[in-house]
This record gives C-alpha cells, sequence and structure tokens, in this order.
C-alpha cells in the first residue's frame, strides 16, 4: 500500500537494486522464509503508514507554528493547553488495535513455523558448530561431511523438507541462511531443531550469525539443492570409502604419520580425529576453511603450510611439513574424491 | 586567558578568594568535592572523554568495513574494538552522562541544596570511574604481567561460554567483569541517590504532581536501575567463580547452561536500554515545552506512560533471544510484551506533538536536536516494532539491522537529546551561551553524517550480513552500503569535534547568559549562572509545576488549571 514510502522504500531500493545478492532475505526459496517475507511485508505496510502519518505530522507543526520574528505581536504566549483526556485516549486504543493485530499475524507464524508437521520422509541432518566450521552428519546415510550441506530440492506439491537438529561443540553459533529460513542459534548443551525446503535447485549461502570468537566472520555456509538424481548420486558417492590412488602413496604415508590423524577423519584409514573436518571426501567440495577459499591444490597447499595464512585465528596449528612432504600431502588430498 | 570575566571562574570554589588558587588546589577541590553540581560536571567530563575514546574505536571499525577482505585491522583487534566500544558506550559514557545531568539538575529542579547523600554521591562517581580504567588497563595487562596487552574480545553482552577460561585465556575477560561489576556498584549507588533525593528533598509546595517531569523520569530510571542491576552483578560474580573457583554455572563443557547466561544478561540488558532512553526522554520533556512556548500536554499521562514503560519493559527480555530456541511458547509472550510497550511509547510521542501543536516554535540549536530526536526515536521505535515480530526478527535478529537499529535509539535518539540538553543547560553550568552559529554547523553535520550512517546501515543487514564480522567476501553485495556508512562516520566525527571546540571556545567567548536565558519555567533557572555553592540563597516555594510560569504570569498562573482539570479530587483539595 505504502509500498513506495518509508521504510517500504528502503526495502524495495534492497530488493531491486540488488536482486543476485546471494544473502537477501527479501528474495525468499523456501517455505519459513517465504511465510517471514509475506509477514514482513505486512508489518512493513503498518510500519510505514505509521511513519507517513506520524512525521507528517510533525513536519506539518513544525511548518505550521512556528515562531514568526514579524508576524507576532511578539512577547505574548500562545494559548496554554494542558491536556485531553479525549484525545489522549484516542492514541492509546488506536495503537492497542494496531498491537493486537500485528500480534495475531505474529502468532500465526511462529506455530506454523516451529510446530510445522514434520513428513516421514524427511530428510535429517546432524549439526554440530565448530570454531570455526561447521560438521554435517547424516545419521541414516552414515555420511560426515563440513562446511557444505547437500539436501533434496523440495517440490511444494511433494514437500520434502530437510530437518536439521543442531548443537554446539564448543562456543556459540547460529545457523543462518536467509533465503531459506530465518537463523537459529547453535548452543552447546542444547539442542535445537529447524527445517528447511529448498524450492529451487542451486547454492545459497549464509553464515554463522552469533559471535563465536576470532574466526567468526569466515564461518561461512553454502547449502546445495540438489535435483533427486544428483542428490542420490552425491548420497552414493559420499557412502563410498576413501579414494586410494596408490600414485600419491607417499603423501598418504604423510599424513598417516603426523598429527593429522588426531584430528582428521579418512574413512577406511587410521585416521579417525574428529577436531577438524572429515576429509575423507576433501576433493568433492568447492570450498575449503568453511568456504572462505575455492579448493584449488594452491589454496589446499598454503592452507596445510599455515592455515594462518588465509584464516588467522584458526585451530589448526601450522604442522612445519618440509615443503617435500608438504607437496607430497597435498598432492594426496587432492584425489579424496 | 580568563581576563574579562572572573565571575565564570567563581564555581571552582575561589568565590571568596581574591587571587587564583593553585592548578594542585583546583584538584584537590575538585577530587574531595562532594556538591553534586562538581560531581555532576565530574561524570559528564568523564563520559564525553570515553565518547571520544569509544568513538575513534568505531572509526577504525568503519575503516575495517568499508570495503571487503579489507586488512587494515587483524581480526584480533577488531573483535576487541567491538567488545570495548559496546561495553565503553553502554556503562562508561550513556549511564555516567545521563547521571551526570540528572545530580547536577534534580536538586536545582525541586530547589534543594544537594542531594541526599553527597558523600554516597562521590563514592558512586569514583567507583564508576575506575570502572572505566580497569577496562581500559586491560589493554596493558590483558594476558598477565608478563604478556601484552589484549582487550577484552567476547562481546559487550559476553556470551557464555566463550567467556570460560578454555575461550577466553588470560585476564582480559577478568578485567571487563571487574570493570562492568564496579559501574554496577557506582549505579546502584547514585540510583539510591536520586531516589532518596526525589522523595525527601522537595522544595515547600512541591508535591509529586508537580513534579518537574525530568524528574520524574529520573525516578522511574533510577527504580529500574536496582532491578536491572542486581542480575547483571550476579552473573558476573557466577562467571568469576566459574573461572577461578571451578563453578559450573556457565560451563557447558561440564552441564552448565549458556542460556543461563542470555537470561541473566538481557534481564539487566533490556531493562538498561530503556535506563538509558529514559532520560532522553526527560530532557525532552522540558525542552520541547520551552521552546514551543507551551505546557506539557498531558503531564499526568506522561507520568502514567513512563512508570509503565519502566514495569513492561522488565517483563520483554526475552525478544533478544527470539533464536534460542525457547519454543513458541515463550516466543509468543515475549513478542506481546514487546509490542505491548509500544503504546505508552506512542503516547510520550504524541503529546510531544501536541505539546508543539499550537505554540510558537523557536529553533534554536537546541531545539533542533530535540526535533531530530523526535522523527529519529520515531523511527527506532517502528523498527523496533519489526524486530518485536518474532519470526521477523529470526532473520533480523544479530544482523547489521539490529545494529543500525540501536544505534538509532542510542545516537539518534539519546545523544541527540543529550546534545540538546548541552545547549540548552551549559549557559546555566558555566554563565556563557554555546555558540548558536557554530551549533547550526554542529546540527546540520551531524544530522547528515548521522543518516547516511544509520540509515543506510539497516540495508546489509536486510541483504544478510551479520554483526560482528571483521571482514565480509566481496559476492554479497554489501560493499557499496558499507561504504556510504563509513563516510557518514567521518562527518560524525568532524561535526563531534566542532561540538568540543564549541564547547571549549564558548567557555571563555561565549555570550554572557544571565540566570534564565530561555525564558523557562523550572526552578534551576531561577538562581545565578553558575548557580553558587548552595545552590539557592532561600528555599524556594512552588504552587505549580511551572514555578517560574506563575512568576512571570501572575494574572494567569498554572495553579489555576493543574489541579482541576487531571488530578484526583483528593489531592486537589490539599493543594488548595
Ligand atoms: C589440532 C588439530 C588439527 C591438526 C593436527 C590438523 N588439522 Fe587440519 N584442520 C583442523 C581444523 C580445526 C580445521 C578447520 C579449520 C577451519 O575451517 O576453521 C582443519 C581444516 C583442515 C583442512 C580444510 C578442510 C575443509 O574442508 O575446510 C585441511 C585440508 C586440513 N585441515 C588438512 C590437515 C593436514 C594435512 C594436517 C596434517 C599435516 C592437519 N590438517 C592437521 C584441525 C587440525
Ligand atoms: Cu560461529
Amino acid at each position: 500500500m505504502f509500498a513506495s514510502q518509508g521504510w517500504c522504500g528502503l526495502a524495495a531500493i534492497a530488493t531491486s537494486a540488488v536482486g543476485a545478492d546471494p544473502t537477501n532475505m527479501f528474495a525468499p526459496a523456501g517455505t519459513p522464509a517465504n511465510s517471514i517475507f509475506s509477514l514482513s511485508m505486512l508489518v512493513l505496510g503498518v510500519t510505514s503508514a505509521i511513519f507517513v502519518i506520524v512525521s507528517g505530522i510533525l513536519i506539518y507543526v513544525l511548518v505550521r507554528y512556528r515562531w514568526r520574528k514579524s508576524g507576532d505581536k511578539s512577547e505574548q504566549e500562545p494559548h496554554q493547553i494542558y491536556g485531553s483526556n479525549q484525545i489522549e485516549l484516542s492514541w492509546t486504543v488506536i495503537p492497542v488495535l494496531i498491537v493486537v493485530m500485528l500480534f495475531l499475524a505474529t502468532t500465526r507464524v511462529i506455530y506454523t513455523t516451529e510446530h510445522a508437521r514434520k513428513p516421514a520422509d524427511a530428510l535429517d541432518v546432524t549439526v554440530i558448530g565448530r570454531q570455526f566450521w561447521w560438521e554435517f552428519s547424516y545419521p541414516k546415510l552414515g555420511i560426515v561431511t563440513a562446511n557444505e550441506l547437500h539436501v533434496p530440492v523440495s517440490d511444494p506439491s511433494h514437500p520434502l523438507p530437510t530437518y536439521l537438529t543442531m548443537s554446539s561443540a564448543d562456543t556459540d553459533h547460529s545457523f543462518w541462511v536467509p533465503r531459506l529460513a530465518g537463523k537459529t542459534d547453535v548452543i552447546p548443551n542444547k539442542v535445537n531443531t529447524m527445517w528447511i525446503d529448498p524450492q529451487a535447485p542451486g547454492l545459497y549461502l549464509g553464515q554463522c550469525a552469533q559471535y563465536c570468537g576470532v574466526q567468526h566472520a569466515k564461518m561461512l555456509i553454502r547449502v546445495y539443492a540438489d535435483t533427486p538424481q544428483e542428490f542420490a548420486a552425491w548420497v552414493a558417492h559420499q557412502q563410498q570409502p576413501a579414494v586410494e590412488d596408490p600414485r600419491v602413496a607417499e603423501g598418504r604415508d604423510v599424513f598417516m604419520h603426523n598429527a593429522c590423524i588426531s584430528c582428521h577423519t579418512i574413512r577406511g584409514t587410521v585416521a579417525t580425529g574428529r577436531f577438524g573436518p572429515d576429509l575423507t571426501h576433501l576433493a568433492s567440495r568447492d570450498t575449503i576453511a568453511s568456504g572462505s577459499v575455492p579448493n584449488t591444490p594452491e589454496n589446499l597447499h598454503r592452507f596445510i603450510e599455515n592455515p594462518a595464512n588465509l584464516k588467522p585465528g584458526v585451530l589448526m596449528p601450522p604442522m612445519h611439513l618440509n615443503s617435500h612432504d608438504l607437496d607430497a600431502v597435498t598432492a594426496y588430498l587432492t584425489t579424496l574424491k | 586567558m580568563a581576563t574579562q570575566t572572573p565571575a565564570i571562574e567563581t564555581h571552582n570554589a575561589a568565590a571568596s578568594k581574591p587571587s587564583r588558587p593553585l592548578w594542585l588546589e583546583v584538584l584537590h577541590g575538585w577530587v574531595t568535592t562532594v556538591d553534586h553540581k562538581k560531581i555532576g560536571l565530574m561524570y559528564i567530563g568523564y563520559a564525553l572523554f570515553f565518547l571520544v575514546v569509544a568513538g575513534f574505536e568505531a572509526l577504525l571499525m568503519r575503516i575495517q568495513l568499508a570495503v571487503p577482505n579489507n586488512h587494515f585491522v587483524s581480526p584480533q583487534v577488531f573483535n576487541g574494538l567491538f567488545t570495548v566500544h559496546g561495553t565503553t558506550m553502554v556503562f562508561f559514557v550513556g549511564m555516567p552522562i545521563l547521571f551526570g545531568f540528572g545530580n547536577y539538575l534534580i536538586p536545582l529542579m525541586i530547589g534543594a541544596r544537594d542531594m541526599a547523600f553527597p558523600r554516597l554521591n562521590a563514592f558512586s562517581f569514583w567507583i564508576s570511574a575506575f570502572g572505566g580504567i580497569l577496562l581500559y588497563y586491560s589493554y596493558i595487562g590483558g594476558s598477565g604481567l608478563y604478556g601484552a596487552g589484549s582487550a577484552p574480545d567476547v562481546g559487550w553482552f559476553a556470551y557464555a561460554p566463550l567467556t570460560s577460561r578454555v575461550f577466553s585465556p588470560g585476564h582480559s575477560t577478568d578485567y571487563w567483569t571487574l570493570a562492568v561489576l564496579l559501574s554496577g556498584v557506582g549505579t546502584i549507588g547514585t540510583a539510591l541517590n536520586i531516589v532518596a533525593t526525589t522523595i525527601s528533598m522537595r522544595c515547600p509546595g512541591m508535591k509529586m504532581s508537580r513534579l518537574p517531569l525530568l524528574v520524574w523520569l529520573y525516578l522511574v530510571t533510577s527504580c529500574m536501575t536496582f532491578v536491572a542491576v542486581g542480575p547483571l552483578t550476579a552473573a558476573q560474580i557466577m562467571l568469576m567463580l566459574d573461572r577461578y573457583a571451578g563453578s559450573h554455572f556457565f560451563d557447558t563443557q561440564a552441564g552448565g547452561s549458556a542460556v543461563l547466561w542470555m537470561h541473566f544478561f538481557w534481564i539487566f540488558g533490556h531493562p538498561e536500554v530503556y535506563i538509558l532512553v529514559l532520560p532522553a526522554f526527560a530532557f525532552a520533556n522540558e525542552i520541547i515545552p520551552v521552546f514551543s512556548r507551551k505546557a506539557i500536554f498531558g503531564y499526568p499521562a506522561m507520568v502514567a506512560a513512563s512508570v509503565g514503560i519502566g514495569f513492561i519493559s522488565l517483563g520483554v527480555w526475552a525478544h533478544h533471544m527470539f533464536t534460542v530456541g525457547l519454543g513458541p511458547g515463550a516466543n509468543t509472550f515475549f513478542v506481546l510484551a514487546t509490542m505491548v510497550i509500544s503504546v505508552p511509547t506512542g503516547i510520550k510521542i504524541f503529546n510531544w506533538l501536541a505539546t508543539l501543536w499550537g505554540g510558537k516554535i523557536h529553533f534554536t540549536v537546541s531545539m533542533l536536536f530535540a526535533i531530530g530526536f523526535l522523527f529519529q526515536f520515531l523511527v527506532a521505535g517502528l523498527t523496533g516494532i519489526m524486530l518485536s515480530v518474532a519470526p521477523f526478527d529470526w532473520q533480523l535478529g544479530n544482523s547489521y539491522f539490529v545494529v543500525a537499529h540501536f544505534h538509532y535509539v542510542l545516537v539518534g535518539a539519546i545523544l541527540f537529546m543529550l546534545f540538546s540538553a548541552f545547549y540548552y543547560w551549559y549557559p546555566k553550568v558555566t554563565g556563557r551561551m554555546l555558540s548558536e552559529h557554530l551549533g547550526k554547523w554542529h546540527f546540520w553535520l551531524f544530522v547528515i553524517g548521522f543518516h547516511l550512517t544509520f540509515d543506510f546501515m539497516h540495508i546489509p543487514g536486510l541483504l544478510g550480513m551479520p554483526r560482528r564480522i571483521y571482514t565480509y567476501e566481496a559476492d554479497r553485495g554489501w560493499m557499496i552500503w558499507n561504504m556510504i556508512v563509513s563516510s557518514g562516520a567521518a562527518i560524525q566525527a568532524v561535526a563531534t569535534l566542532l561540538f568540543v571546540f564549541n564547547m571549549v571556545w564558548s567557555y571563555f567567548k561565549g555570550a554572557v547568559a544571565g540566570a534564565d536565558p530561555w525564558d523557562a519555567w523550572t526552578l534551576e533557572w531561577s538562581t545565578t549562572s553558575p548557580p553558587p555553592a548552595y545552590n539557592f540563597a532561600k528555599t524556594p516555594t512552588v504552587a505549580s509545576r511551572r514555578p517560574l510560569w506563575d512568576l512571570k504570569h501572575p494574572e494567569d498562573p498554572d495553579s489555576n488549571y493543574e489541579t482541576e482539570q487531571h488530578l484526583p479530587r483528593s489531592s486537589q483539595e490539599e493543594s488548595l
């Protein structure tokens, strides 16, 4: 209604000027984000109307009742008014009515989102927030991965939501992918749930939204909404054990004889650490270091040499490998498709 | 320098002495003073100093965020900057500056000669002041004696378990805890003093129903302080126990609760917002009427709305926790409580508008800032309503939208009203007017800078930019907005320097003010500028809310109207 005014205007600028923006909450692509979007349009409508009316009155009053040097017979004070019960009552009652209306609309969305019925075939994913990366595991599928969450696309006529059961291994985090849903905090010693149902295939970006320590800024999230075929293929691939390529046996040795194994898991090997991301299918991921940089051999090399190069404050220590071992281990990791 | 007007100097206790006192004597006079005016000024001076320091920290952050993937400061430094900036602004700028004004003005406005407990007053100031020093000492001693210093870097609300020793080794978090704890002690002391003074030191005839609204609001604020600071202090002590005595209140690794800290903190933190904003309302209640040349519209409603805000604000804290997973029941409750608070807040805005209506509005610099306050407070209130809608908050919470919203309150409303108060009461305190010419420059520059910064800061929030990140990716479309935000910050800095310059320049060269430069109506304008140490030679007696109006208009005094219209019969009879 007041779409061109005030805050609506602001929201509109935001949406139109940057329609392509990957984390724009006004470009929803899933049910929870959608219902928030509709509710927010109602709220923006109401608040802009209030804004226009009240600031209009303010401007009118300032112009109309400004003190004029010449016109006035100076010294005289204006007529003193001390109050009026009727008027004050009216500007109490009208806001109360607005509040009731907004409250009811809000309650509806709270319950439809937080109390949605979970379909039997919904996908379950466990999300563990860690300083400064995300662990995603699919308990029913036997998959563990990091930072890049693959979920099936959800056809509105055939909803296939993904339920996230989340907790933290260390400090507070918050899982936020604006185009899919609002954020949910990821808190140690507390289990929260949320659900997403991306309705178009593609990549949805987000990031940690609760300050969690030095590298809070580089705790990014990538959600891949796959078509059913793509998703099935991805699952089948992730369920395979790690690739064993004899050409990189030397790098594999370096890995297995260093502390890497106490922090990282590579399924089917002696490496069973849980402190860092699972590397079984590292090379199948597009990025490393929680979405900070593309997963290229160069970046991998730089990261292993000294992780703080790419991500200062990261919890993986520099391993002080000599350049030969460094090259070898990098080569090994690039084969872990 | 101070050749022309020895009168200006009298306020440093040199009134009776013929020669200028030695600077050591002056210093001694200030350090040992129990005079509410001097303590008030020390509060204000202290807060202004920290305002500049924390403002500088903000500038550093804005430089870092102006472009994506910037390397101006390291993440460690950045995290320290936002923690110290927030903590300083709330505890060592906001609280002391408001208490400073309260200290200075309340006794003068109720016709008293000092606060009820002058020595407690001095104690409260010094303990709070010490807190601020402790916070910054962390930069030197934060890692213990042998390490280099480090600032606290846990965020101003210091969520557990980031504050535990595992995640925050060294002592920077301890400095933070102790600084906040001490400031809390000082705050309680001053609040107690304000309540006692208001209840028991009013001059003859000043019934509660004739109390200037400023004093009413300080009373409400102080009472809220009692409720709010307790949980904060308790939480800080529990945190200390966790860190050094092996308890596990917030130690999630040993079964403690992170959410418990959030509750404790926000049971303090939300009322705190109102504790800071009510004094701004207080100034508006005095300044808007004087420059509209009209009595405040609906005094009883204003009092009721303030008390209402005070009570409701104690029950809204979990709107900071909509994303924590409290469940739909709790979320719904806190949505309602939060929305309800907009009703008394709305009453205030409408009553201010009604006060302007039919007046003769004088656009002094003080009034310009007050109008800025009105406008910006309206906007901040509306974005507040958006945030109270829990599902919308699931998106907006902890994003730059929230940062923009609360800076709209803290800067757009509170700081604007503080500037207004400075222009209004500076003449009373120093005997000199602040330059209106420089003031207009200050105002317009600040308005432009403010809106560039904080209007545009909403947008990256809507586009998914979380707060407290030291840098961001180039592909998110946030850069252009961050550039604008940062440029506005620079303009605000220039405006603030202009203000500081104005304060200094006018102290020496400003026009002499006289007792009552604004033709105002409350008691502080009936004594000299600056007021003598004893405030009033003769204790005043009042018969209405605007004693000086009655004096100036004996043919048509307020007392004729006030009683009939709004007060219950019993108090009417008393007053006759
Ligand atoms: C002390 C535990 C620890 C050790 C030892 C360790 N890492 Fe890591 N590693 C981590 C952590 C934690 C991360 C996640 C960093 C982040 O993104 O914040 C990580 C991330 C990585 C990644 C990027 C994974 C991704 O998907 O983002 C690679 C590759 C890696 N480590 C390789 C190695 C190699 C090779 C070694 C041995 C030379 C090693 N790590 C030793 C803890 C460790
Ligand atoms: Cu995080």
